[in-house]
C-alpha cells in the first residue's frame, strides 16, 4: 500500500532557503541545493520548493537553483510560488519539477487549474491553500497569508479538485509557526470534502505531531514542514522510525 | 550509449540526470539513426495513451523501436512508455500498442476498493515475482514511486514484480530483452537508480 509521505519544504528567496514564522520575519537558513541533497539522502519522500522572490532577477536565480536541485535529487519535486500562467508551469517543469503548486495565481485566475490539468495531467497540478479561521468559517487567504479572499475553504478546494487539481496542500495559518501540532480540525474538513491526496502543512513542532496527524486522520497522505527539519529539531530518519513503531506505513 | 526516445511526450530532464548520476552515457533523441546506433533504448512517456501512441507513430519511431527490440537490443519502457509495449490499451477507447509484450492496459478504478484513490500515486513497495536481472539490486519491500491510473493486465509470465494497491498492480515486466516499469525509477531514490544501473549492465541478447 501507499506509504505516508514526509515532505520538507524549502522557501527560497534570492537563492537562499528561508522560513517565516507566521509568515513574518524571515531568517536565512541554508543553501537550497545542499539542503535538498541532504533531505533526499536522509529519507525525505518528496521535496517542495517555494519561490518567494518578488523580483525578476530573483526568479532567474530560482530557476537556476531548481535545475541544479533537479539534477541532484531523484525523488519527486514540487515547485510553487509565482505560478500565474501556463508559461510559469512550463518554465519550472522544464527545470525538472514533477508537480507544480498554485496558490494566489489560481485565486486570481481559477481557470488556470483546469488549463494546466488538461495540458500536464491532474497529477501535475497541486492546489496549495493558506486558510485561517474567520468567525465561524475557514477562510482562504492569498498573497502568502496577507489577504483575506472572502472565499470559504471547502468550497474552494472542491472547486479546485473538480477543475483538475490532483493534490491539495492545506496550510493552516492558525497553526503555522506555532509548533503545537497540525490543524486537525481544518484538515479533517478538507479530507472529508475531496478524494485527492491531502498534504498537511503548518504547525509541526516535533515528531509526535506527525504520529498524531496520521493516527487521528488516516486520510491525510503526507506531512509537510520546514523549520523543524532545517534546524535539525526533527531528523527525518528518527521521525520515520517513530512512525513505523506506531504502525504507520512509511518508506524506510 | 543509451538512447532515450524523444517523441514529444513528457519531461526527460530527470531521466537524463539520473542516468548521468549513475555514470551511464545517454542521449535524448528523436533521430532513428541515433536510436539504431545505441546499445540500449529507453522509451519514456507520461500523459494519455492514445496521444502518446499517435505521436510515436507520427514520428515513425514506433517501427524503429519495434525493429531494434526484435533484434535483441535491451529496451526499457517507463510509466506510459511501459504501457506502450503491450498489445493494447483501453484508456478512453481501445488503442493498439507496440505489441512487444502480450497484455492489455486497463483502468485501475473498477479493480480496487472504492476507498482507494485513483491515480495510484506515491511510494509503494515492490513484490518480486521473479529474479530478473533488471531487479537484481531490488528486494521485496523496497519502495518505488508510482503515478498512474491504468495498469497492465493479462501479462502472464511477463510480470516480474507487483505492488499491492487493492489488487496486485503490475509494477515491472520483462519478456526477453524487452522490459518495463510502471513506476518512475528516475524518481524512486536509490532503489530506482539501482534499477537503471541494472538495466545499463544488461547485454544484448542477439
Amino acid at each position: 500500500m501507499i506509504t505516508k509521505r514526509i515532505i520538507p519544504c524549502l522557501d527560497v528567496k534570492n537563492g537562499r532557503v528561508v522560513k517565516g514564522v507566521n509568515f513574518l520575519g524571515l531568517s536565512d537558513v541554508s543553501d537550497p541545493v545542499a539542503l535538498a541533497r541532504y533531505y533526499s539522502e536522509h529519507g525525505a519522500d518528496e521535496l517542495v520548493f517555494y519561490d518567494i522572490t518578488a523580483s525578476h532577477e530573483g526568479r532567474g536565480l530560482f530557476t537556476d537553483i531548481l535545475t541544479r536541485v533537479a539534477e541532484t535529487i531523484f525523488i519527486p519535486l514540487t515547485v510553487g510560488g509565482g505560478i500565474n500562467s501556463l508559461d510559469d508551469f512550463d518554465r519550472v517543469l522544464k527545470c525538472g519539477a514533477d508537480k507544480v503548486s498554485v496558490n494566489s495565481g489560481a485565486i486570481r485566475n481559477p481557470a488556470l487549474i483546469g488549463e494546466a490539468a488538461k495540458r500536464y495531467g491532474d497529477q501535475c497540478v497541486v492546489l496549495s491553500v493558506d486558510a485561517k479561521r474567520v468567525g465561524s468559517e475557514f477562510r482562504v487567504f492569498a498573497k502568502g497569508g496577507r489577504e483575506d479572499t472572502g472565499m470559504e475553504l471547502i468550497e474552494w478546494v472542491r472547486r479546485g479538485v473538480g477543475d483538475g487539481a490532483g493534490e491539495i496542500v492545506l496550510n493552516s495559518i492558525d497553526t503555522d509557526g506555532v509548533k503545537q501540532g497540525f490543524d486537525l480540525e481544518m484538515l479533517s474538513a478538507v479530507c472529508e470534502a475531496v478524494s485527492v491526496p491531502v498534504i498537511a502543512s503548518g504547525g509541526a513542532g516535533c515528531a509526535q505531531d506527525f504520529v498524531t496527524l496520521f493516527q487521528a486522520l488516516p486520510k491525510v497522505d503526507a506531512g509537510l514542514a520546514a523549520s523543524i527539519f532545517h534546524f535539525g529539531e526533527v531528523e527525518i530518519a528518527e521521525l520515520k522510525a517513530m512512525l513505523k513503531e506506531n504502525g504507520i506505513l512509511i518508506r524506510s | 550509449m543509451i538512447a532515450i526516445v524523444d517523441y514529444g511526450v513528457g519531461n526527460l530532464f530527470s531521466l537524463k540526470s539520473s542516468l548521468k548520476m549513475i555514470g551511464a552515457e545517454a542521449v535524448v533523441t528523436g533521430d532513428a539513426a541515433a536510436i539504431r546506433a545505441a546499445d540500449k533504448i529507453i522509451l519514456p512517456g507520461v500523459g494519455a495513451f492514445a496521444d502518446a501512441a499517435a505521436k510515436l507513430r507520427a514520428t515513425g519511431l514506433d517501427q524503429v523501436v519495434i525493429a531494434e527490440a526484435r533484434a535483441g537490443k535491451p529496451l526499457l519502457g517507463i510509466c506510459l512508455g511501459m504501457q506502450l509495449l503491450f498489445d493494447r490499451s483501453m484508456e478512453y477507447g481501445e488503442h493498439a500498442g507496440l505489441g512487444l509484450i502480450p497484455g492489455s492496459v486497463e483502468d485501475l478504478k473498477p479493480d480496487i476498493p472504492t476507498d482507494l484513490k485513483v491515480p495510484h500515486i506515491g511510494w509503494n513497495a515492490l513484490h518480486k515475482l521473479q529474479d530478473h536481472p533488471l531487479l537484481k539490486y531490488v528486494k521485496t519491500g523496497d519502495c518505488v514511486y508510482f503515478v498512474h491510473s491504468f495498469y497492465a493486465k493479462h501479462c502472464g509470465e511477463s510480470t516480474i514484480a507487483t505492488a499491492e494497491y487493492g489488487t496486485a498492480v503490475t509494477a515491472a515486466v520483462a519478456r526477453g530483452n524487452v522490459m518495463g516499469c510502471q513506476f518512475h525509477p528516475e524518481k524512486s531514490g536509490p532503489v530506482g537508480l539501482n534499477i537503471l544501473r541494472a538495466f545499463c549492465e544488461l547485454e544484448a541478447t542477439a
